[in-house]
């Protein structure tokens, strides 16, 4: 049976309580929540950090908020979310995009703070210490090469949290707190193109709420994953979408993919190529074009790569053409 | 590092000193010997280890055993109320939805929380409800049935007045989490 | 049939015997057991492929505070392989390792986090060797020291096979139509839900109990014997109760021959529990196996002759790899008239983990092979598939060109009734595009006519014991792996005697207490166990009739045991079941008996006739409507008819449940699961990774249970576990080119093959995605073999019961 590796568990009950107890622990604790992601690579060998701040049970942790935009405690669970009628009437693509996470065992425990920091994924990572020591160790973890690059410099693990591209659609902002104090930035600012350092959060810092701007006149949004099946499987590309129809035009169009990169990839010319167009299926496509150029899958996650480029087109397509009312012909054509 | 604990489980408080880094799972089949609840990965992969934490599914060998002190967890082995198997035990042996048995355990919790949330549910909605666990041998068809007819015979009791064995399924927290099963768009997965 | 002989319990649906203990978790599977003072097991593996051990250096594992034992390839140098001719593993590798995961030292500690620790600390040094990866590469020339085992034809092949019967060529050229294909059915793993386990412990009086997670106690028994050294008698192996097998668990294992050695060192109990990633490489599974055939028809279809090769990748090691290779070419005959037929197929050693059994033996690759191959022809010749198929079935009570003793056949029937369900004729062609309907048809065996190891011993025994209280006990080493071979038993016992099952007690799976059974493979108990345990039964219901016949002056022969009575069988004079047994005994003293199984001679008169011979052959048949995305390949089974002929059904539930999950497994194997490997290392050795359908991938499957009431088997009974699974590929890969118009020749079909195949008709290219072409390959020396035909029976034909016949 695969077992955790020794640690001292600390939990805390505010976030002050857990940045200090990171503090105390010279920088080597580790932030645990719903552990649904941390567990199982700890099990892997992947983290064996001495300490691991427990940061499920902390005051205001869970409160989910939608007086004025949305206000996220960033122990605020993905069924949570999934379940909540205010979400998934006003921010519709945040409650599909949570209630695919996983499996709703899952979702049960796993939070959206975790969900927005997991850890990227890559095959030749996700994995234990001994199938890693017979490949001779990656870059991201007790080696010094990128087994999928090998050519490359950077990690190319990818970015595969379901939230994080439908939040970045939604304009979403993160509350952290640090060894220096509180500061607010956005969603998209919270990532990096590094498969290792894939966050810019600093050591120690801790995201505390998400909040979610009101939605607009006539704003839609939705989350397509494609997995191989409908439960268990990470993202092998996510499309969250973000527009509004107004007077039969679409404004503020924002598409961010997931699965694709690094790092959740705003797909950027959406917005101007869409803005104040009719919607039809040729504009969908056009956008769909747009997000197929961007993606760059590499052959380290399921199924071929280039499939997964491929699809890009299809689903992005689909899931303008859904958001701005049209017909999708079942199947296309023959 | 050695930690005492105390773990409320089926009902039965246990105080315990186990090693701190122990998953639930490891705890609940090798400190307190509860060995219906089994394990097929040890990584979130299979639902095999499924129990009940206040109330809701969860994957024990995701969970650390410190972090379950406070919760009420429920095992297979608190199904029954007694000596008499809970309506969906016996449907399970009834209609072969246990071949082997072994996620038998994990599904059923599963099983026992929904009939709890949704005394009726429609054929989709346990396929959704149950996602989370694997069975390799039945082609999950066998449990779907043993769920129906269990949610069935416990309609019908109720209907006649008859009150069903005090089963200790423990009722989730108040309010905190939604209902789980209502449908969300897109919710299958697009392969 | 008269109310007199009316059946009571076989033929009812019944809940499992064992079904309230496992839904209560009550029931200890392997894993379960702690024993006081258990030490745990951890195993290292090698982290190359191919290579040399040059040392192993465990000091300082063994400074480790809490381990109590380690040992190495050196301290168990005795090979061992399931089957006799390929005897070519050590529990510990001595010298040389095959495969990544390939074990090469052991560790006995106080928990397993130290246990695991400790192999950490053991430092091996490997000088590698030249790698095999695929079957090419298991075909090429290679130095006598890189050679994986040094035995076998030549290079890496470990077999070859070379068998014609009657004139291929011949009929080819005089054919009407000739077709040709070439097929790959792609590897993939059990994944029982249960990790293998097994707790040893070696007592102070000199003997050593394993409790295991196997389907096979016997050959674990033999094995074991052998590789520790030690005479059989001292040994005894208690099969737990497996947590899903699916031929996963039919080897002996290195962790049983670990733990028991382990323990043997230490003086204290040993548990190893294999971890998932562990499972994959002890694998076993199914043999990626590479196909050419060639086939002639006459204008209405009917073949004329069939040309097969298969080109087996069997890993590192055996394991039943013979035997595999030889299922490749074994069944084909048994479900259309093939009055010619060639097979040639080869086996290579890879550095792989190693193929084996897994449901369906060797038989599933080469059955999607030519059932595509089959619809391909069909759609040529312009006939309807099912039509086309069932102009040229087998008869019943025949033989085949390779010898094969068709008897019961209910395979005409199955198409019959799935045809008729899906409305078959009508739908086809009719649907729109992106929607389409396939099927095909599959047998297996019932049980090997052969055993393992030659002998001529029963393969199975069942002993009844009655008590004076009126309990009956039945005893068998039969196992129950999820497949409900214990309620079978309970069953077919409490038939004879007019009890219900729940009157019977069970003591199985022991070496020490319960006698033969082989084992819980090739779909042999409820066939063989079944026969055994019905002749056990019958001899305690006659010494009950002639003593209450006696007691009460009745005549013997007009009495029965129904309802818990023994009675008059018009009057319903008699007595109480309970109160026979002490006046039967008094009269015959201990009401014991015995009942054995041993199948007929089948084997023909060539050297590989054995394997492929059954008793008797079950028949399925299957239509799959399946939902293709042309714009993502993506392939959605909706619906499924499946009919099997089963027999009999001795507990309609249970066929159910077994057919479902034969399809089940099938759809994983057809749409997703594959043994992936890159550099010899499996590339996802994990659940989440490797991908096995969830609730939500099984489509509603409609049962059809056809009774074809075998002349041989228990109550006419065959088998239902694997053949099921048989011909659901292949009617998936038809239907999906009746959906979208593109042949994928090659499991599994994923969405990037379905989204190649149609770019490629797109370019007016045949729209196939599949292998290209077989390897050149000298097979060796032909054995040539007068085919038996159905017409002419040969002199020594065995008598066969036929339906209605039996006793
Ligand atoms: C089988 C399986 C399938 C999965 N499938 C999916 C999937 O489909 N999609 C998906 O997105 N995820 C998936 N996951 C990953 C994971 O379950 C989810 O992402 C979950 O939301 C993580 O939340 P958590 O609270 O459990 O995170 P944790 O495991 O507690 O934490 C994850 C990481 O984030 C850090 N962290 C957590 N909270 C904070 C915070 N407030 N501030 C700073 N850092 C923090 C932790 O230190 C840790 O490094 C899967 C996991 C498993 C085991
Ligand atoms: S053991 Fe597989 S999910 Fe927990
Ligand atoms: S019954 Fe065997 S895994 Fe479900």
């Amino acid at each position: 049976m695969l077992r955790l590796p020794p640690f001292d568990f600390r939990n805390a009950r505010s976030a002050a309580e857990a940045v200090d107890l990171w503090g105390e622990s010279e920088g080597r604790a580790m932030f645990v929540a719903g552990g649904t992601d941390l567990i199982p690579n700890m099990k892997r060998r992947q983290f064996e950090p001495p300490v691991l701040v427990g940061i499920r049970r902390l005051e205001g942790g869970r409160d989910l908020q939608t007086d004025d935009g949305l206000e996220l405690g960033a122990g605020v669970t993905l069924r949570q979310l999934a379940a909540a009628p205010n979400v998934r009437e006003s921010y519709p693509g945040l409650a599909e995009a949570a209630g695919q996470v996983a499996n709703l065992q899952i979702q049960r425990v796993g939070t959206i703070g975790g969900n927005l920091c997991v850890d990227t994924r890559c095959n030749y990572y996700n994995q234990t210490y001994e199938w890693r020591r017979s490949v001779g160790f990656c870059m991201k973890k007790d080696g010094d090469i990128c087994l999928v690059a090998p050519g490359s410099s950077k990690c190319w693990a990818i970015s595969s949290s379901d939230s994080a591209p439908i939040l970045m659609a939604l304009g979403a902002t993160v509350d952290v707190l640090g060894t220096d104090g509180p500061r607010t930035i956005s969603l998209g600012d919270m990532y990096q193109d590094d498969g290792i350092e894939y966050l810019t959060l600093k050591p120690g810092e801790l995201m505390t709420a998400v909040r979610v701007p009101a939605p607009g006149n006539g704003q839609r949004s939705t989350y397509v994953k494609v997995r191989r099946r409908g439960s268990f499987d990470f993202p092998i590309l996510g499309v969250g979408a973000s527009l509004r129809i107004e007077d039969g035009r679409v404004r503020d169009a924002r598409l961010v993919l997931g699965a694709v990169h690094t790092h959740p990839l705003a797909v950027t010319g959406v917005s101007e190529l869409m803005e104040g167009e009719t919607p039809t299926l040729e504009l969908c496509e056009a956008a769909a074009e747009l997000a197929y150029k961007r993606a760059t899958p590499l052959d380290n996650a399921d199924l071929v790569y280039y499939w997964r480029k491929q699809v890009t087109r299809v689903h992005v397509r689909r899931a303008l053409a859904r958001l701005c009312g049209l017909e999708v012909a079942p199947g296309g054509v023959r | 590092m050695k930690e005492r604990i105390q773990l409320t489980v089926n009902g039965e408080v246990h105080d315990i000193v186990v090693d701190g880094n122990k998953t639930l799972m490891e705890v609940l089949r090798e400190d307190l010997r509860l060995t219906g609840t089994k394990h097929g990965c040890e990584l979130g992969e299979c639902g095999t280890c499924t129990v009940l934490l206040d109330g809701e599914p969860v994957l024990s060998c995701l969970l650390l055993a410190l972090d379950a002190e406070d919760s009420k967890i429920g095992t297979v082995e608190g199904l029954a109320a007694g000596s008499a198997p809970h309506e969906l035990q016996i449907a399970f042996g009834e209609l072969g939805a246990s071949q082997c048995g072994y996620c038998s355990p994990g599904m059923l919790v599963s099983a026992a929380a929904l009939l709890r949330d949704n005394p009726a549910p429609k054929r989709e909605e346990i396929r959704d409800y149950l996602a989370g666990n694997l069975c390799r041998c039945t082609g999950y068809l066998k449990i779907l049935e043993a769920i129906e007819l269990a949610a069935d015979r416990v309609s019908e009791r109720r209907a006649a007045g008859e009150t069903s064995p005090e089963h200790r399924i423990p009722a989730r927290p108040a309010a905190e989490h939604g209902p789980d099963l209502e449908p969300i768009e897109g919710k299958r997965g697009s392969a | 049939m008269s109310d007199r002989h009316k059946l009571n319990v076989i033929g009812t649906p019944a809940a499992k015997v064992d079904g309230l203990t496992k839904s209560t978790g009550q029931e200890i599977y392997a894993d379960d057991i702690d024993l006081p003072k258990m030490l745990f097991g951890k195993m290292l593996g090698a982290i190359v492929p191919h290579a040399r051990i040059v040392s192993i250096d465990t000091s300082k594992a063994a400074a480790l505070p809490g381990v109590k034992a380690i040992i190495t390839g050196d301290d168990m140098p005795r090979k061992y392989g399931i089957l006799p001719v390929s005897e070519d593993e050590y529990p510990l590798e001595t010298d040389r390792v095959r495969f990544v995961g390939d074990p090469v030292a052991a560790v006995a500690a106080v928990d397993e986090a130290t246990a695991e620790e400790a192999v950490r600390l053991i430092e091996v040094e490997y000088e590698e060797l030249p790698t095999a990866f695929d079957i090419d590469e298991g075909l090429a020339p290679v130095a006598e020291e890189a050679r994986i085992h040094d035995y076998g034809p030549r290079d890496n092949v470990h077999k070859l096979v070379n068998l014609h019967f009657g004139d291929v060529e011949g009929a080819i050229e005089r054919a009407d139509t000739v077709h040709e294909g070439v097929y790959f059915y792609s590897g993939n793993n059990h994944l029982a839900m249960e990790e293998h386990s097994a707790v040893a412990q070696y007592g102070a009086d000199g003997r050593l109990t394993v409790w295991s997670s196997t389907q096979t106690p016997h050959y674990v028994h033999k094995a074991m014997a052998k590789v520790l050294d030690m005479p059989a008698s001292r040994i005894r192996i208690v099969a737990t109760p497996n947590g899903g097998g699916f031929g996963g668990k039919s080897d002996p294992f290195p962790h049983e021959f670990c733990a028991a050695k382990l323990s043997m060192e230490s003086g204290r109990p040993v548990k190893i529990t294999l971890t998932r990633e562990e499972v994959f490489y002890m694998h076993r599974g199914r043999h990626p196996v590479l196909m050419w055939l060639r086939t002639g028809h006459d204008d209405q279809g009917h073949i004329t002759a069939l040309d097969f090769k298969s080109f087996v990748d069997g890993g590192s090691y055996g394991s039943y790899g013979v035997a595999s290779t030889y299922y490749t070419g074994a069944l084909q005959t048994v479900t259309y008239k093939i009055p010619n037929y060639r097979f040639r197929g080869v086996r290579v050693f890879t550095n792989k983990p190693a193929c084996g059994p897994k449901r369906g033996h060797g038989t599933p690759q080469p059955r999607y092979a030519l059932e595509i191959h089959l619809d391909k022809v069909a759609e040529k010749l312009g006939l309807d598939p099912v039509r086309m198929r069932r102009s040229m079935l087998v008869d019943e009570y025949t033989m085949t060109a390779n010898h094969m003793r068709v008897t019961s056949c209910g395979l005409d029937e199955c198409l019959a009734k799935i045809a008729e369900a899906a409305d078959f004729e009508r739908v086809r062609g009719t649907l729109p595009y992106g929607k389409g309907i396939g099927v095909a048809v599959g047998s297996y065996l019932s049980g090997a006519g052969l055993p393992i190891y030659w002998n001529k011993m029963p393969h199975t025994s069942v002993d009844l014991k009655v008590d004076r209280g009126g309990g009956v006990c039945a005893k068998c080493m039969e196992i129950d792996i999820g497949q409900g071979s214990n309620s079978v038993l309970a069953m077919t016992v409490a038939e004879v005697l007019g009890l219900t099952p729940d009157d019977v007690q069970l003591v199985v799976s022991d070496t020490d207490t319960t006698p033969i059974d082989l084992g819980s493979y090739s779909s042999r108990v409820t066939f063989m166990m079944g026969n055994a345990a019905k002749e056990a039964a019958e001899k305690i219901r006659d010494m009950l009739v002639a003593a209450v016949a006696e007691k009460l002056g009745l005549n013997a022969t007009e009495l029965v045991l129904r309802h818990r009575r023994v009675e008059h069988h018009g009057t319903g004079e008699g007595m109480r079941f309970a109160e026979a047994v002490p006046i039967a005994e008094a009269m015959f003293g201990q009401l014991s008996s015995t009942g054995s199984y041993t199948p007929p001679r089948l084997a023909g008169p060539y050297k590989g006739s054995g394997v492929g011979p059954s008793p008797a052959y079950s028949y399925s048949a299957a239509a799959v409507l399946v939902d293709v995305d042309p714009e993502t390949g993506i392939v959605t089974p909706e619906r499924v008819w499946m009919a099997h002929d089963v027999g009999r059904a001795v507990n309609p539930m249970l066929v159910e449940g077994q057919v479902e999950g034969s399809v089940y497994m099938a759809l994983g194997e057809i749409l997703m699961e594959e043994q992936v490997f890159r550099n010899g290392l499996h590339k996802i050795p994990s659940m989440l990774e490797y991908k096995s359908p969830t609730f939500l991938e099984m489509p509603p499957v409609e049962t059809f249970i056809v009774e074809s009431i075998d002349g041989e088997g228990p109550f006419g009974a065959k088998e239902v576990g694997q053949g099921p699974l048989l011909p659901m590929p292949p009617a998936v890969a038809n239907a999906v080119y009746d959906a979208v118009g593109v042949r994928i020749d090659e499991l599994p079909i994923t969405p990037e093959k379905v989204m190649a195949a149609l770019a490629d008709k797109e370019k007016g290219g045949p729209g196939r995605f599949g292998p290209g072409g077989v390897p050149e390959v000298d097979f060796g020396e032909v054995l040539a073999v007068d085919p038996v035909w159905y017409d002419q029976p040969p002199e020594d034909w065995i008598p066969t019961v036929r339906r209605g016949e039996e006793s």
